[in-house]
C-alpha cells in the first residue's frame, strides 16, 4: 500500500475496496472485474477532483511525499550518464546538495540539485537535503566550470531550507548564500531552474536564479517554511497552515505573480504516483527550454537576466 | 511584528519621533547595556554610544547617515513609496496595517533610506535600514530602493555604503521577499563589474535575508563591536539542535575570528576609516 495523506482517505478507501473485491470469493470473476473498472473509474475521477483543487497546504504534504522523486531519482531516470563531482575544495563535501557532468537525451550540461535522501539512514547521510555552506560552495564551483567549458546549468531545488547550525554559522552560511545569488546572476551559460519538491527559503535561492525557472505542480516555493513563518509572524509554528495559506507557496499563485515561467502538470495524483512520468515531465521541459536558451549569446542571456532579475517586485 | 522589536528598543526611541530629530524627548536615558543614566546631548556627541561601557545604542536609519554623512550637499534619492501588498498577507493584523503601523513608529516609508552626499568630501552614496520599520525587514520596496542607489553610484560613478539592519527578508510578501535577496545581488554584482567600490557596515543585527545577500557581499565588509549577524537565528539553533551556543556566538568578533568580516570599526571611527579606504582605491 503506499502512503495515503490525510485528504487522500476517500481514494485510499476505495482503493482498499477494490483489493477486497479482487480477493473476494463471493462474486464471479466478470462480475468483480466489471466491478473493479468501475471502481477504478471512480478512483481516477476522485483523484482528478482531489488534486485539481489542492489548497497550499496541501501541496506542502504532496511536496514533502516520502515517496515523491527526489533528485538522485530524477538523475536516474533523465540522464544518459551522470558523473558526480564532489567537494568545495576548501572543507567538505556536502551530500545535501549534489553535482555532476551530465548528458541528457546527448546534450551535456552541469546538473546539480538538492537530494534529502528517503529511507532513515539516506535522510540523515543528505542531512533532510539541508545544505551546510560546502554545498552552496560545492554547487558553485561547478557552475564556474560549466561556464568556463561552455555547459548549461541545470538546477533541481527541494530543500527545506538551509541547515541551521553552530558549524553552518562558523564556516559563514550567509556568505555561501550570497556569494552564488551574485554569481548566478552574472555567469555566461544558461540557467535553467526547476523546483521539484519544497523551495525553502534562501537555502533554495542560493542554487535557483536563471533564464528559466519552472516548478512541479505540487512544489512549493516561500521565502521561508510554513513552520518558520507560522512561528516568526503569529510566534506559533502550529498555525502552519495559515501560513502557507497566506505566503501562497504553490505553483499557480506563484506563476500568477509572474515570479516562474512555467507550471508543469505531474502525473495524475501527485509525481510520486508516477515518478517515471514525472521524470519524463521533467526531462521534456528541460530539453525543451534548453534548446530555446542556448540561442541566445552570452551578451543577450546576461542582459535578459538582469532585466528579469530587476523586475521581480518592481513597483 | 511591532512588539518584538519595541521591547528590544531603546525606551527613549519607542516615544514618536519627529521625521528628522534626532534628540529624543527628555534628556537623561538609561543605557540598556550597563544601565548607568546618561546625559542625551552628552550622548548625541559620542555617535549614541554608551560613555561609559563603550556600548553602540541603536539609533535610526536617518540619524546613521546624518552622523556619517557630511553635514553639507545631502540629497535623499530612490523611491519614497511604502511596500506593496502582493498577496493581501494577513496574520493577525493585514499587511497593510502593519505597514501603515510601521510608518508612524519610525517616521519612515520604508525599511530603507538612502542619501548621496559627501564623506570628508568625497561624494558617495549611502543606505541605512531602518529597524523600526517592521524589523528592518527586506521586501519588494526594499530591494528597489537599494537596486536605485546603486544605479545611482554606477550612473555617478561612487562609491556606495550600505549599513545593514535587519530581521531579514519580509514574511508578508514571501516570494517576493526573497527574489529580492537574487535581486540586490545581482546589482552589487553589477558595480563589482563596473569596479566600483561597495562597502557593507553590519549593525546590529543582522539574520536571514539580509545576512544572505546585501550584508555579506561588501569589497570591504566591516562590522560595528559586539554586533549579532547570522544566517539562522540563534533561538532557532538553540531548538533545532537542543544545545547551548558558544559564547560570544554570530557576534562581530566571532565573525572577524571566522573570517566573515575584515574589520570590527567603532562608530566614532566608521568615517575616517571609511574614508581612508575609499581614498586608497581607484574607481572614478
Amino acid at each position: 500500500m503506499e502512503d495515503y495523506l490525510e485528504f487522500e482517505k476517500s481514494i485510499a478507501a476505495l482503493e482498499k475496496k477494490i483489493i477486497d473485491l479482487e480477493s473476494s470469493e463471493k462474486f464471479s470473476e466478470d462480475k468483480i472485474s466489471s466491478e473493479v473498472d468501475k471502481l477504478n473509474d471512480s478512483v481516477v475521477k476522485l483523484t482528478k477532483k482531489i488534486y485539481s483543487n489542492l489548497s497550499p497546504w496541501q501541496c506542502v504534504q504532496v511536496a514533502r511525499h516520502p515517496l515523491r522523486p527526489h533528485f538522485l531519482d530524477y538523475v536516474e531516470k533523465i540522464c544518459d550518464d551522470f558523473d558526480e563531482l564532489h567537494g568545495d575544495r576548501h572543507f567538505g563535501d556536502d551530500r545535501a546538495l549534489l553535482g555532476g557532468v551530465a548528458s541528457i537525451d546527448g546534450i551535456n550540461c552541469v546538473l546539480i540539485g538538492h537530494e534529502k535522501g528517503r529511507t532513515t539512514e539516506e535522510k540523515i547521510y543528505h542531512n533532510f537535503g539541508m545544505s551546510q555552506p560546502e554545498g552552496y560552495r560545492k554547487a558553485g564551483r561547478l557552475m564556474k566550470l560549466a561556464e568556463k567549458f561552455n555547459l548549461p546549468i541545470v538546477s533541481l531545488v527541494d530543500t527545506p531550507g538551509a541547515y541551521p547550525g553552530i558549524d553552518s554559522e562558523e564556516r559563514g552560511q550567509s556568505e555561501a548564500i550570497a556569494r552564488n545569488l551574485s554569481l548566478m546572476s552574472s555567469l555566461e551559460v544558461p540557467i535553467l531552474v526547476n523546483i521539484v519538491g519544497e523551495g525553502g527559503s534562501g537555502g533554495a535561492l542560493a542554487i535557483a536564479v536563471g533564464d528559466h525557472i519552472s516548478m512541479m505542480e505540487f512544489a512549493t516555493y516561500s521565502v521561508a517554511s510554513p513552520e518558520a513563518c507560522a512561528s516568526i509572524v503569529w510566534r506559533d509554528s502550529s498555525k502552519a497552515e495559515l501560513a502557507a495559506e497566506a505566503m501562497q507557496l504553490n505553483s499557480n499563485n506563484i506563476l500568477k505573480l509572474k515570479l516562474i515561467d512555467e507550471v508543469l502538470e505531474e502525473p495524475l495524483g501527485g509525481a510520486h504516483r508516477s515518478p517515471d512520468q514525472a521524470a519524463l515531465i521533467l526531462k521534456r521541459s528541460i530539453l525543451k527550454n534548453l534548446d530555446k536558451l542556448q540561442s541566445y549569446s552570452s551578451d543577450d542571456l546576461l542582459e535578459r537576466r538582469y532585466k528579469r532579475l530587476s523586475g521581480f517586485g518592481a513597483i | 511584528m511591532t512588539n518584538w522589536f519595541e521591547k528590544i528598543l531603546p525606551s527613549f526611541l519607542k516615544k514618536d519621533q519627529k521625521k528628522k530629530s534626532s534628540i529624543p524627548l527628555g534628556l537623561w536615558k538609561n543605557c540598556n547595556s550597563c544601565n548607568s543614566i546618561l546625559y542625551v546631548p552628552e550622548l548625541e556627541a559620542n555617535s549614541f554610544v554608551c560613555t561609559k561601557c563603550d556600548h553602540h545604542i541603536r539609533i535610526g536609519a536617518r540619524t546613521r547617515l546624518e552622523m556619517f554623512l557630511d553635514p553639507e550637499n545631502k540629497e535623499e534619492i530612490s523611491s519614497n513609496k511604502s511596500g506593496y501588498d502582493w498577496l493581501k498577507f494577513k496574520d493577525t493584523k493585514r499587511y497593510k496595517t502593519r505597514l501603515s503601523e510601521a510608518e508612524t513608529t519610525s517616521g519612515e516609508k520604508e525599511a530603507i533610506v538612502v542619501i548621496k552626499g559627501s564623506l570628508l568630501k568625497l561624494p558617495v552614496v549611502a543606505a541605512a535600514f531602518e529597524f523600526r520599520f517592521m524589523g528592518g525587514s527586506m521586501g519588494s520596496m526594499v530591494g528597489q530602493k537599494f537596486v536605485e542607489a546603486v544605479e545611482y553610484s554606477l550612473k555617478n560613478r561612487l562609491p556606495f555604503i550600505c549599513f545593514s539592519t535587519s530581521g531579514g527578508a519580509r514574511m508578508q510578501e514571501s516570494l517576493v521577499s526573497l527574489y529580492q535577496m537574487a535581486r540586490t545581488s545581482a546589482f552589487i554584482e553589477k558595480m563589482s563589474k563596473a569596479k566600483l567600490p561597495y562597502i557593507s557596515v553590519m549593525i546590529d543585527p543582522i539574520y536571514g535575508g539580509v545576512a544572505a545577500s546585501i550584508a555579506m557581499l561588501g569589497d570591504i565588509n566591516i562590522a560595528e563591536p559586539k554586533a549579532l549577524v547570522g544566517f539562522t537565528g540563534p533561538r532557532v539553533i538553540e531548538q533545532t539542535l537542543n544545545v547551548s551556543l558558544p559564547e560570544g556566538f554570530q557576534k562581530s568578533e566571532f565573525l572577524l575570528e571566522h573570517g566573515a568580516i575584515d574589520m570590527i570599526i567603532h562608530r566614532k571611527e566608521l568615517r575616517p576609516t571609511i574614508h581612508r579606504l575609499l581614498t586608497k582605491f581607484e574607481y572614478s
